[in-house]
């Protein structure tokens, strides 16, 4: 098991679905079904394959695993893979929810599903990469390359107004990203090596820290993305088709929050608690303000992206208190939202696909001939409220937890957010489910067809079992946490210790 | 010179002698059989470009010949290898539709070969009398080229268009040359770096290396001697466009690194300053005027100034490093650059017409799959989105501009490169997101494994990239 290269494996297996899919002809009904065949086939058993990384994977092990290096363009950058308790687990979240994306799309793509699916399959290689990339500029490259394909997906088989939304997708996140791209150069400089491992022990200069934790930050923070950045976000996920949103919401925010943990706190410890406070309060300004945005919104996935952007908001508290509980609350946080939004994605989309219209306005009293698409919509909505019980609930409490421990205020504010959230959440859940079966065109709707339930039900089914027992991914993450978490403080004790031996 | 020298120096020049005396053979053969000679010419030039290539890949001897007026070493050859393969990529491409182009001469060959022959001069040129002589070899050849479909009104305003400005680009070059000459005493590039380290730096030194400098600037249209390349872009027969896009930039900036880094590399904080100024002015100017363009080679060409900008950001650093980043920008820039020419060539409706807006492109990828495939990649590339290659090409000049502390030079060009992908954006989005308007075409098989293989290339970076590294930074160790 040891010599297998098992994280190439499972980031560069989807090609091997993208060179199948080349050589189909996609024209017909036949040639539909053969395309959706080899897409489904092959995101499910990259998923298998990356199972295995998660049972080769030793807790224990604060440091990273199933290392693979390679020289790489021989220019100083090197093909460095590898995982550890922060990467592992969205991984298999990556690989976990592709499957979903190929079933969502199953009818609702009507044209040129060939490339569609090549498209998810390349967004699918880049977005593994950048949790396993373990040298900076391959995670550069993969960061960046997660906007070609969904450039694409938006713009072709978007809504109305995909052009502007794709662009605005493209044009936000690059202009976050080229910063980066400096900070990346800049700190090769600075140590001589982009390998990401001596980048984590080498210790950069407070002054420099300063300017690479902004530059880095700008990308992040448009891609998380966080308040007032965040505005790409509810026109991208309006327009995407579904698959699009479930990816987006699921997996894309999380290369943000990944890139935090990875990079500003553990490479920049002494900026990082500099600005804590700064993002603290964007944070909390995101919680509460995208909140109330969200309340007043009368497109259903509009809604929804914008307590995407509140959530997100939990996550960056949680990371930058910097704490064992805060840190993990915001990497569980992070998968259970990949679970939960994707899945209300998914949700929509099986109204969108009866009905075409994702106004809440057209809808109302969908429990009286869909009640099986009550009950699972029903309990990823309390699971986006942060009900106990779902896995919702753990994350949120974990964050305000580990920022409570660190500014009891930011915690208060936080926590006014989770009212917040289950008025919008609820008031949706209301309008559109509740009430009389008025509409003529509702009466007609059929409840959640086998395949639905495919889609729906094991994500369910996982927000339930992770609210109940969310120890799986706790176990997982606490050693390298424990260790990101040591690290940072032992920074900012020695960063003091000069401090007082200078003065 | 004895005859011992003279025969090192004869061998050293090889590939140029040869070039030289196939030229003049092909002339003859082109005046004797008359009209219909243009195919037979014209594969004959492409036979001869590739030997003399060949030669150049197997040759190794380095050394100074003529008297130190010529230099052959890695860099020459690696850019001689460059400006090989842009001629013959754009010969081939005339190749087919020289007809409907009004190409089908062979004295159309034969000034190719002769600008080649200049450009191999001057990349090789290591002494301000060379240089000027390459220069001139390869820009008399190239005015004529630009007015080569005479009939075209188009075509014959940028020939003259490029011959006037060209003409005073020269004449301010060959001032700066007597300038230089004057204050140091000295044409070789050696001798005048030998004598600029040893005593101060003139005034009227630095007016000399000011207008050698705007002499090159105006070869490989930098800001703001730019003006030339929409129009003479536009005006060209494509072929000859994607000549002047390839491979006498190539020449150029190999020149323009080798006068800065040889002869003037005591005086660095000088040239740097100015380097930098055109740099910045070049990218932003490259971004955000081809934003309204409609025409689809104006775009190019103001795409072409804003990546000289960007080459000119790594020779800006004045290090190894920097030389390392141009060598590999101008690679990869070249290789896009064809590609794209390549598919412009393919806009071609079904009675012939060539059409030339960007809106032409609409539908693409459901009328021609496999070229919208390419050209997506294409655009994509030079926007320099990875991990195609020319994120790469502006990886390593970025690097270098790093290393040398020019931030404000990096973050400029960075942020220009976000308003350059918007335009590059908008070919994507036509040929994706907007329906067919009309189609085009079956297009011809050489232009198809010209941008077939370009964009095999520009995916395909991040696997072969390595060898092609490794020896852009063997050719920029020839001068530190």
């Amino acid at each position: 098991m040891t010599d297998w290269p098992i994280l190439s494996t499972v980031t560069f297996l989807p090609l091997v679905g993208v060179l199948l899919l080349l050589l189909t002809n996609g024209e017909g009904a036949n040639g539909r079904r053969n395309v959706l065949n080899i897409a489904l086939l092959t995101t499910v058993v990259t998923f298998i394959v990356s199972l295995f990384i998660w049972i080769g994977f030793d807790n224990s092990n604060p440091g990273f695993q199933m290392v693979e290096k390679h020289e790489w363009l021989s220019t100083g950058i090197s093909y460095h893979l590898g995982v550890d308790g922060i990467s592992m687990l969205f991984v298999i979240l990556t690989t976990f929810l592709m499957p979903f994306c190929v079933l969502a799309s199953w009818e609702a793509i009507e044209k040129r599903i060939k490339e569609y699916m090549i498209a998810f399959l390349l967004l699918q290689v880049a977005m593994t990469g950048v949790f396993v990339g373990l040298d900076i500029v391959l995670f550069y490259i993969f960061f960046e390359a997660t906007l070609i394909p969904m450039f694409i997906i938006i713009g072709v088989w978007g809504g109305k107004d995909r052009v502007y939304a794709s662009y605005k997708l493209f044009l936000y996140t690059l202009l976050g990203s080229v910063l980066m791209m400096l900070a990346v150069m800049a700190m090769y400089w600075q140590a001589g090596t982009t390998d990401m491992t001596e980048l984590l022990k080498f210790g950069f200069p407070a002054g420099v820290q300063t300017w690479l934790w902004l530059a880095c930050f700008a990308a992040f923070a448009v891609k998380m993305p966080m308040w007032p950045v965040h505005t790409w976000l509810p026109d991208a996920h309006v327009q995407a088709p579904t698959a699009g949103s479930v990816i987006l919401a699921g997996v894309m925010l999380k290369l943000g929050g990944y890139g935090m943990i990875r990079i500003l706190l553990q490479m920049f410890p002494l900026a990082s608690e500099y600005f804590a406070p700064m993002v603290f309060a964007l944070s909390v300004i995101a919680i509460i303000y995208t909140s109330l945005v969200a309340m007043m919104q009368d497109d259903i996935k509009k809604l929804i992206a914008y307590s995407s952007v509140a959530h997100m908001g939990y996550v960056t508290m949680g990371i930058f208190a910097a704490n064992q509980q805060g840190v993990q609350g915001a990497i569980f946080q992070m998968l259970s939202h990949g679970i939960v939004s994707g899945a209300l994605f998914l949700c929509v989309g099986v109204v969108y696909d009866r009905l075409h219209t994702r106004e809440i306005s057209a809808y109302g009293g969908l429990v009286n001939n869909m009640p099986k698409y009550a009950v699972a919509f029903m309990i990823l909505t309390m699971a986006n409220v942060g009900l106990p019980g779902t896995s919702g609930f753990v994350g949120e409490f974990l964050t305000i937890m580990g920022v409570f421990r660190v500014n009891t205020w930011v915690a208060l504010f936080a926590a006014t957010g989770v009212i917040l959230s289950a008025s919008y959440a609820l008031w949706l859940y209301r309008r559109v489910i509740f009430g009389a079966l008025e509409k003529e065109k509702l009466k007609a709707l059929l409840d959640l067809s086998t395949r639905e339930k495919f889609l729906l039900y094991p994500l369910v089914a996982l927000t339930i079992f992770y609210g109940f027992y969310p120890m799986p991914v706790l176990n997982a993450t606490a050693a390298s946490v424990d260790l990101v978490v040591n690290n940072y403080s032992a920074a900012l004790a020695a960063a003091k210790n000069l401090a007082l031996n200078v003065h | 010179m004895t005859a011992e020298l003279l025969s090192q120096s004869l061998r050293l020049a090889l590939p140029e002698v040869i070039l030289a005396v196939g030229a003049l053979a092909l002339l003859m053969i082109g005046v004797f059989s008359g009209e219909k000679s243009a195919p037979l010419v014209t594969g004959l030039a492409i036979a001869l470009l590739a030997v003399v290539g060949a030669m150049l890949v197997f040759m190794t001897g380095d050394g100074q010949a003529f008297g130190g007026a010529f230099v052959s070493d890695t860099f020459a050859r690696f850019m001689k290898i460059l400006a090989l393969i842009g001629s013959i990529t754009a010969m081939v491409m005339s190749m087919g539709q020289a007809k409907a182009l009004e190409l089908d001469k062979f004295e159309f060959p034969v000034l190719l070969v002769l600008a080649t022959l200049g450009m191999m001069v001057l990349i090789s040129a290591n002494d301000l009398i060379a240089f000027y002589l390459g220069l001139e070899l390869m820009s008399l050849a190239l005015y004529v080229v630009a007015a080569f479909s005479r009939d075209n009104l188009r075509s014959t305003e940028a020939g003259l268009k490029y011959f006037v400005l060209g003409a005073l680009s020269s004449g301010m070059m060959l001032y700066g040359m007597s300038l230089v000459y004057g204050f140091t005493g000295n044409t070789g590039f050696d001798e005048i770096a030998t004598v600029l380290s040893s005593e101060e730096r003139g005034l009227g030194l630095i007016f000399g290396m000011v207008f050698i400098l705007a002499g090159a600037c105006f070869k490989i249209s930098a800001v703001p001697f730019h003006m030339w390349t929409p129009d003479v872009y536009e005006g060209a027969p494509t072929p000859v466009t994607a000549f002047f896009a390839s491979a006498p930039k190539v020449a150029a900036m190999a020149i323009l690194v080798r006068v800065v880094s040889e002869a003037f590399l005591p005086i660095l904080s000088d040239w740097r300053q100015i380097i930098v100024f055109v740099a910045i002015a070049s990218m932003l100017l490259g971004s955000f005027a081809a934003i309204g363009q409609k025409n689809i080679k104006r775009l190019m060409a103001y795409s072409s100034i804003g990546h000289m900008g960007y080459a000119l950001v790594g020779l800006s650093a004045g290090t190894e490093t920097g030389v390392s980043g141009v060598v590999l920008y101008m690679t990869i820039y070249m290789v896009m650059t064809l590609g794209t020419f390549a598919c412009i060539m393919a806009m071609r409706r079904e009675d012939g017409t060539y059409v030339e807006t960007v809106e032409d492109l609409a539908g693409l990828s459901s009328t021609k799959p496999f070229m919208a495939l390419v050209l997506t990649a294409l655009m994509f590339s030079m926007a320099g989105i990875p991990p195609l290659a020319g994120f790469f090409a502006k990886y390593f000049v970025f690097v270098a501009a790093i290393e040398a502390k020019l931030y404000a030079l990096a973050i400029i060009g960075v942020l220009s490169s976000v308003v350059g992908a918007y335009y590059y954006l908008r070919i994507v989005k036509l040929m994706w997101f907007d329906e067919p308007k009309g189609q085009f075409a079956r297009v011809s098989g050489e232009l198809r494994l010209i941008f077939g293989l370009s964009g095999l290339f520009v995916v395909a970076y991040v696997l072969i990239g390595g060898p092609i590294g490794s020896a852009a930074s063997a050719a920029a160790k020839s001068f530190f």
